[in-house]
């Protein structure tokens, strides 16, 4: 049960037909970004919270029927983070109703806000701000009726499980007050949000509503959905980038059982099959029927950062702080680098579609349903209103993999067979050679010492290509490259700060004196590259927080207070000190066994979303080279709590996969094709290499905005990994991998 | 030809080198067992043919007449959910949940075999297994509740 504010003021906007509302008390605002909620006139509208900035109507979001039944609208998509989960307990909460209740719809674009990507780990800050606020509001027009129909004032009104309450006892059902029109209606700026003292299932480790079905055979993924007279699709993907095919003798692939059609237009090629491993096998027959004029010329592997450097480069300045270094202070120069790196989603990129007179629905595990509809609309020579994508989950993508282009091929496909559901899946050699790896990097940094041992200056400088090419254009979907009429590839471009691509988490979150950061932008892509989970904020935290520790040694200071010595925010402070206390940092003392280390990193992601900081021990075995993690704990603060094991779940993911990425992987090729295509030539980690012990301390601020988690984790628990392995072999590993192939060539007996 | 599929008799009609995982899912329309590389490499596809787990996505059909096979959907379901299900449900053991299935197959195949599995027996055999979204630690907090739920069980019946 919560207290009712009192709605003082109705104002119709002249000619906008929006009803916009206020309330006598500024509720708490839970909204992004540094700009201060501005006093409203109709001049200039103060800013609406999170998503709904953009899609400002209520009923966008939250839908009552006359039942009683609830409905949550938003545009973020299940990507096995647990959205779902989260999003429905905040809008039960502000609602004030159970959390069976809530029915939420996620990403369609026939049904809900256009919230872009599910990325960047905004999903709280924008769609958990907006339902917070639409819900805290609709709760109020709620009361406002009520007290209306009951003849009392709404301060005296309560709510509690979907019914307003009034002094009386008499109970007004949320269906029976809701008309047409009550939630047509925009929100207001700021929200009569509850006290978090008081929250009954936010701050709640509710279990995931989407587990159940995954673990019981229901059909929870894209992968599962089978329409009446579906039929299945393959692609024969060109051996190479940019091949064209030069000719194909489909004869004998049409005459194989099952095939209903052989699919070309221009170097796109792909067959048709009642069932799904008829279209396999035809695939494989039209594959080796299929001849190609390949020129793909990529670089050479065992050089990237020779490379990276000998290309042009558009420079952006991304931090100037001028300030002459102390004399006489020590210097240190260090350059670090990473090779491109796989999604490696563990099912490869499916979809369905279907072409029904004039209209196309597209069933996909995109994490943009709106951009990827544009794409596929403009390929398609479509208006956009004649297509829908709705996302059905896949398997996790950790950024943009092979489910935009799936979608696109599946949408070629449905107009090859009109009126039929077509399923295509990849296979997983396809995915792993055409998905968007994420971009090679290269970062030197240079900083210099004063005499009482801190940080007096820093040069930071990153080269990378563009971390971002998604859709976009039609050119940015594989298939329409490769069509008789090809849409072009966009020109590439960064992504600007604050949250920046190659330069996310380019600046020094440490206070330094004189800092400077170049990001050596580099426009030419001989590997296809995309987002991949914390884009350049992976290697920019790896490279930073590597240097801290090589800092702390020069300086001859304990890392984690060296760290504390450059760190004024508090919020990080207490993240630190938390990570370190809980791991045991200063009362255990540093290993002396030989082959075993110890490492610390922290880092706030893009410096503006959750904090997170990373202790691990490691141990390296000197035989074969091998480095193990066998115990990591990390504290993550990421604003106000919804869901601490949904936070502590991600987190303790990002941990194991950024571990993976730094002992393990990289995307291999020749000069003309990639190489890695498979599990055998892109290892990555398995059960004999996971920790003995991991423990995820999650920091709740009541009522601080939401700050996105999911990709917090990723730098610093490289940075920490690395940090460990310099602790226990006494050698500095800067370039990613640090394999067992480089640590034994280092230190191998 | 026939197969049996968790306790019942299916003809499918179908080419005999066509890999179970492609009959399972499309012919027997069962979800659990997922594509994940048709190379045997992942474990995403992994069912149980006598109690065995096997790699479904590389075993032909043919090989499988009078053999039991065994799918997640045979263990339990949402409304009796079997021990190694509750048990991940109750460790909220996934994330996107893909491979989930084919892992809770071979851990329940060794739990049947060797009910006091130690530590080191579960990790070497979850080994032909990727998690990509790093979701190990719970995958092996569930397996122990589910083997202290069924060691507590077996306790209780005999005494």
């Amino acid at each position: 049960m919560s207290a009712a504010t009192v709605i003082s003021r109705r104002t119709v906007l002249a000619g906008s037909g929006a009803l916009i509302l206020s309330f006598s008390s500024a509720g708490r605002l839970f909204a992004q970004g540094d700009a201060p909620p501005q006093p409203a006139t109709l001049a200039t509208p103060p800013p609406l919270p999170g998503s709904l900035k953009q899609t400002p109507n209520l009923d966008s979001w939250i839908r009552i029927d006359a039942d009683g039944a609830i409905s949550v609208f938003t545009g973020k998509a299940e990507l096995g983070q647990g959205i779902k989960t989260a999003l429905m307990q905040i809008a039960a909460e502000e609602l004030d109703v159970d959390f069976d209740r809530i029915k939420l719809i996620t990403a369609d674009t026939a049904l809900t806000p256009n919230e872009g990507y599910t990325a960047g780990s905004h999903s709280m800050q924008d769609s958990g701000t907006a339902i917070m606020n639409a819900a805290a509001q609709v709760r109020q027009l709620l009361i406002a009726e009520a007290a209306t129909r009951a003849g009392t004032p709404a301060a005296q009104m309560t709510t509690q499980d979907a019914s307003v309450i009034a002094p009386d006892g008499r109970r007004f059902g949320y269906g029976e007050l809701v008309s047409a029109q009550l939630l047509h209606v925009a929100a207001a700026a700021t929200s009569p949000l509850k006290d978090p003292s008081q929250y009954k299932i936010m701050n709640r480790r509710i279990p995931r509503v989407d587990i159940p079905a995954k673990l019981t055979g229901g059909a929870a993924f894209v992968q599962d959905l089978r329409p009446d007279g579906m039929v299945h699709a393959r692609i024969v993907r060109p051996p190479s980038y940019g091949a064209q095919l030069a000719s194909v003798d489909d004869a004998a692939v049409r005459k194989m059982p099952g095939v209903l059609q052989v699919v070309r237009d221009g170097s796109f090629l792909a067959v048709v099959a009642q069932h799904e491993f008829q279209a396999i096998e035809a695939m494989r027959a039209l594959a080796a029927a299929a001849r190609w004029n390949e020129t793909a010329k990529l670089p050479d592997a065992a050089g990237l950062g020779a490379f990276l450097t000998s290309l042009p480069v558009q420079d952006i300045t991304v931090l100037d702080r001028q300030q002459a270094a102390a004399a006489g202070a020590k210097t240190l120069s260090a350059t670090y680098s990473r090779p491109y790196l796989s999604h490696g989603s563990i099912g490869p990129s499916c979809a369905v579609a279907q072409l029904e007179n004039d209209t196309l629905t597209v069933w996909t595990h995109t994490q943009g349903v709106y951009p990827d509809r544009d794409a596929i609309a403009e390929m398609m020579g479509m208006p956009k209103e004649k297509v829908r994508c709705i996302h059905s989950e896949g398997a996790g993508c950790y950024g943009h993999n092979g489910a935009d282009d799936a979608a696109a091929d599946a949408a070629l496909l449905a107009r090859a067979v009109p009126g039929r559901p077509v399923r295509v899946q990849w296979t997983r050699e396809q995915e792993h050679a055409w998905e968007p790896y994420g971009p090679a990097m290269l970062i030197k940094l240079d900083a210099a010492l004063d005499d009482r041992g801190s940080i007096a200056d820093w040069n930071h400088e990153v080269w990378s290509n563009t971390h971002s090419t998604r859709p976009g254009p039609a050119g940015s979907l594989l298939a329409a490259r490769y069509l008789d009429k090809p849409f072009p590839e966009p020109p590439p471009k960064p992504i600007p700060m604050p949250e920046g691509g190659g330069d996310r988490n380019s600046i020094p979150i440490y206070k330094i004196p004189g800092a400077r950061v170049i990001y050596h932008f580099l426009p030419t892509m001989p590997v296809r590259v995309s987002a991949l989970r914390a884009l350049g904020g992976f290697m920019n935290v790896f490279a930073i927080e590597s240097f801290m520790d090589e800092l702390a040694a020069a300086a001859g200071a304990d890392p984690v207070t060296f760290r504390f010595q450059h760190l004024d925010d508090p919020r990080a402070r207490e993240v630190v000190a938390t990570a370190a206390e809980r791991f045991g940092w200063a009362t255990k003392p540093p290993f002396s066994a030989p082959g075993r280390g110890r490492g610390f990193a922290f880092a706030r992601y893009k410096n503006l979303a959750a904090y997170c900081a990373v202790a691990c021990e490691v141990e390296v075995d000197r035989d074969t080279g091998r480095a193990r993690m066998r115990r990591a704990v990390a504290a993550v603060d990421s604003g106000q709590v919804v869901n601490s094991d949904g936070i502590a779940n991600q987190i303790e993911g990002a941990i194991l996969q950024s571990m993976s990425w730094t002992l393990y992987e990289s995307v291999t090729f020749d000069e003309r094709r990639i190489t890695s295509v498979d599990w055998a030539t892109y290892p990555i980690l398995r059960f004999s290499a996971v920790p003995d012990e991991m423990e995820i301390h999650v920091i709740n601020r009541p009522g601080m905005p939401f700050l996105g988690a999911g990709e917090a984790g990723q730098g610093p628990a490289a940075a920490a990994v690395a940090n460990a392995v310099a602790n226990a072999t006494g050698h500095r590993f800067r370039d990613l991998p640090i394999s067992a192939e480089r640590i034994k060539a280092a230190i191998g007996v | 030809m026939k197969l049996n599929v968790n306790g019942a008799q299916h003809d499918v009609d179908v080419d005999p080198r066509t890999p179970l995982l492609y009959v399972l899912r499309g012919d027997l329309k069962l979800n659990a067992a997922k594509f994940g590389c048709g190379l045997g490499q992942c474990g995403a596809c992994t069912v149980l043919v006598d109690g065995e787990p096997v790699f479904s996505c590389v075993t032909p059909v043919t090989l499988l007449a009078d053999k039991q096979i065994t799918t997640l959907e045979g263990l339990g379901t949402p409304e009796r959910p079997a021990p190694i299900q509750r048990a991940f449900i109750a460790a909220q053991a996934a994330q996107c949940g893909y491979c989930i299935p084919g892992i809770m197959m071979r851990a329940h195949a060794l739990l049947q075999k060797n009910p006091r599995a130690s530590e080191a027996d579960i990790r070497a055999f979850l080994e032909p297994h990727l998690c990509r979204c790093g979701t190990h630690m719970r995958i092996l907090r569930a397996i122990h509740r589910a083997q202290m739920e069924m060691m507590s069980a077996n306790a209780g019946g005999s005494g």
